[in-house]
């Protein structure tokens, strides 16, 4: 872990409120983790306070670039950040995707900007087939950040299937043995919730990455608790996870 | 021009430095150690121990505010035993001053705690918390009552000679007197202060945005209440006082200082900037070179009020 002041290399919108941030440190910067996520200040004067957490999207030698929605101030900020400014990140956080297993084909399925993470992790697994199921609300939402094989759901129709990522998903296992498949999701709890109802009678992995408010980020404020299965105590979704097998949740 | 001498004294409590780290915001000091020396830091203060492992509040617990955090995190903790058996060696090996913070439901149950953990030789004193806002039982409700606070600095006295500390509520209106009753039972200091209660709504879905309604608010947004306290305590009652509330940097560690702390405890602020405790002792020695101070103890009470 470091918490080190990194320059602004690129900061470009790529879709309806969507933008993607390069950083670029003057070191080599190793050792980063599909799934894991830093802790950017997004400003110098404490205002807001607490630093936000974002997936690592992608690294390309000393930079590290991160996807991001601007929902509310803290996001607002960094869209406006330029070339050069500085920009302190604390990290790299958390666990990250398991991608050892014995399995061919990888479902990586994105609820909104939960794709965030997928460009980092799909490098290191050259030679798995995978196919991205993204669910946006409307078609500006839309866009597929270095991605191949994208399919898409809308909930207005605007784009791909009329629908859910759950829909996508179905039509997309029919063709799959399970046993060769693994599923990685990242997206809103709703988006689990439903999840892990249409997961619950087949035999098949899933690995989601959960999102919570976070005050410290690795693990000294206790305000990430989440209920995890085979556990007396809550687990911290920054340092335990932000990767919980969904088996494992309960959301 | 001499070395600068940062030590201080709070009551019997020796640190070589005014910088102390809260209760609930180093954990038991494993992860904030992957940023800082922690021996290089006055003192750290573990989370509160309960007697039995705490699970804690439901989620959503924190949330942020203009220029600062609600939390209720609900005193999620090990336990004294599961703290002695596992948290204690790496604590002992950190080569810190340790103080332990306590949490209870009722005066037998501090009074085991402290019993239990006064024979732990790394534990250099304790801090007693009254004043949590976010559980129901003990917390604010012992906070408020004054010959509560004063029947556990009695009972807790009897158990320990270690520095014994009294973490203080803000969410009184006359928190001196409280003061005065823990220097009466022979406590060596207090604290002030924990969070004030808070809480904060989703205007579209009309909820409160953490689970448990309202939290403690901490952060910027209290120092002036923070400052306020400790100055009515300072003048008060003439008991050492550690100040607490909003510091972020090393301007208002001296201004505590001025109004009447002898040392200071770093929360929040720890979430944000992990290093922030080593980057303020250094901003505390430039301070002293500037204004030619040799001692940094002569700011404590050196307020100038007309
Ligand atoms: C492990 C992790 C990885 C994430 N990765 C990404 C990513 O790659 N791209 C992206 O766009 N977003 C990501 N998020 C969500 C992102 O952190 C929030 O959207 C962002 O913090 C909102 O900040 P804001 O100031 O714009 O919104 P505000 O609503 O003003 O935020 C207020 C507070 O709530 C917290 N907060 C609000 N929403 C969330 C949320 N959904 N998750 C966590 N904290 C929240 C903020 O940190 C802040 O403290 C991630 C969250 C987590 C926990
Ligand atoms: C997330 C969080 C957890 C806390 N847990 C404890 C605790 O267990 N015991 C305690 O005495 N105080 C606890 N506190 C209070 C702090 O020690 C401190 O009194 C308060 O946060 C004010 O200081 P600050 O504004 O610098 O954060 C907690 C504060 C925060 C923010
Ligand atoms: S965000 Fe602080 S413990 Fe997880």
């Amino acid at each position: 872990m470091f918490i080190e002041d990194f320059k602004i290399y690129s900061n470009i919108k790529i879709a309806e409120n969507t933008f993607v941030i390069g950083v670029e440190s003057n070191q080599k910067v190793d050792d980063l983790k599909p799934g894991q996520f830093f802790n950017i200040q997004v400003s110098e004067n404490y205002f807001p306070l607490l630093r936000r957490p974002f997936s690592i999207s992608d690294v390309q030698g000393n930079k590290i670039f991160f996807m991001y929605k601007i929902v509310g101030e803290g996001t607002q900020i960094l869209s406006q950040k330029k070339i050069d400014e500085k920009i302190n990140l604390l990290g790299p956080l958390g666990n990250s995707f398991n991608l050892q297993d014995d399995f061919e084909n990888l479902i990586l399925i994105g609820g909104g900007i939960g794709i965030a993470p997928f460009p980092f992790m799909i490098k290191q697994i050259p030679n798995k087939n995978y196919k991205v199921l993204f669910g946006v609300r409307t078609k500006i939402e839309a866009h597929n950040f270095g991605l191949k094989n994208v399919l898409y759901s809308s909930e207005d129709g605007t784009i791909g299937i009329k629908g859910n990522v759950i829909d996508l998903l179905d039509e997309e296992l029919k063709n799959l043995e399970f046993e060769k498949t693994k599923i990685f999701a990242c997206g809103p709890n709703a988006m689990f919730r439903a999840l892990q109802k249409y997961l619950s009678d087949k035999n098949i992995l899933c690995e989601v990455s959960m999102e919570s408010a976070m005050a410290c980020g690795f693990g000294i404020c206790q305000g990430c608790p989440t209920e995890h299965k085979n556990s007396d105590s809550y687990k911290l979704i920054c340092k335990d996870g932000p990767i919980f097998n969904i088996r494992d949740i309960v959301i | 021009m001499s070395e600068i001498d940062l030590s201080v004294n709070v009551g019997s409590l020796k640190l070589k430095n005014p910088i102390m780290l809260a209760s609930g915001t180093v954990g038991y000091g494993n992860e904030i150690s992957e940023f800082i020396d922690l021996s290089q830091v006055g003192a750290i203060i573990t989370k509160s121990i309960s007697l039995k492992p705490r699970k804690g509040n439901p989620p959503q617990r924190i949330t942020e505010t203009p220029s600062g955090m609600l939390n209720a995190i609900g005193l999620t903790n090990v336990g004294v035993e599961e703290f002695i058996k596992t948290k204690i060696p790496f604590l002992e090996k950190l080569n810190s001053t340790l103080i332990c913070n306590i949490a209870a439901s009722s005066i037998e149950e501090y009074v085991e705690c402290v019993e239990i953990l006064d024979s732990q030789e790394s534990i250099k004193g304790f801090e007693i918390n009254v004043s949590c806002p976010n559980v129901r039982e003990g917390g604010l409700i012992f906070g408020n009552d004054i010959n509560m606070v004063g029947k556990i600095t009695k009972k807790v006295r009897a158990k320990t000679s270690k520095p014994l500390i009294i973490k203080l509520s803000p969410n009184t209106s006359n928190i001196f007197e409280f003061a005065k009753v823990v220097k009466k039972e022979d406590g060596d200091a207090v604290s002030a202060i924990n969070t004030l209660v808070g809480t904060s709504f989703n205007i579209y879905t009309r909820k409160p945005k953490i689970k448990n309604i309202t939290g403690g608010l901490s952060g910027p947004a209290i120092k002036p209440v923070a400052l306020a306290k400790v100055l009515e305590i300072s003048r008060n009652v003439d008991i050492p006082i550690i100040g607490i509330g909003g510091i972020m940097d090393w301007n208002d560690v001296v201004e505590f200082m001025i109004v009447g702390a002898s040392a200071v405890q770093l929360g929040t602020v720890n979430f944000i900037n992990p290093k922030a405790s080593i980057e303020i002792i250094d901003g505390l020695i430039n301070f002293c070179k500037q204004t030619s101070l040799n001692k940094i103890s002569d700011l404590i009470s050196s307020r100038i009020l007309e």
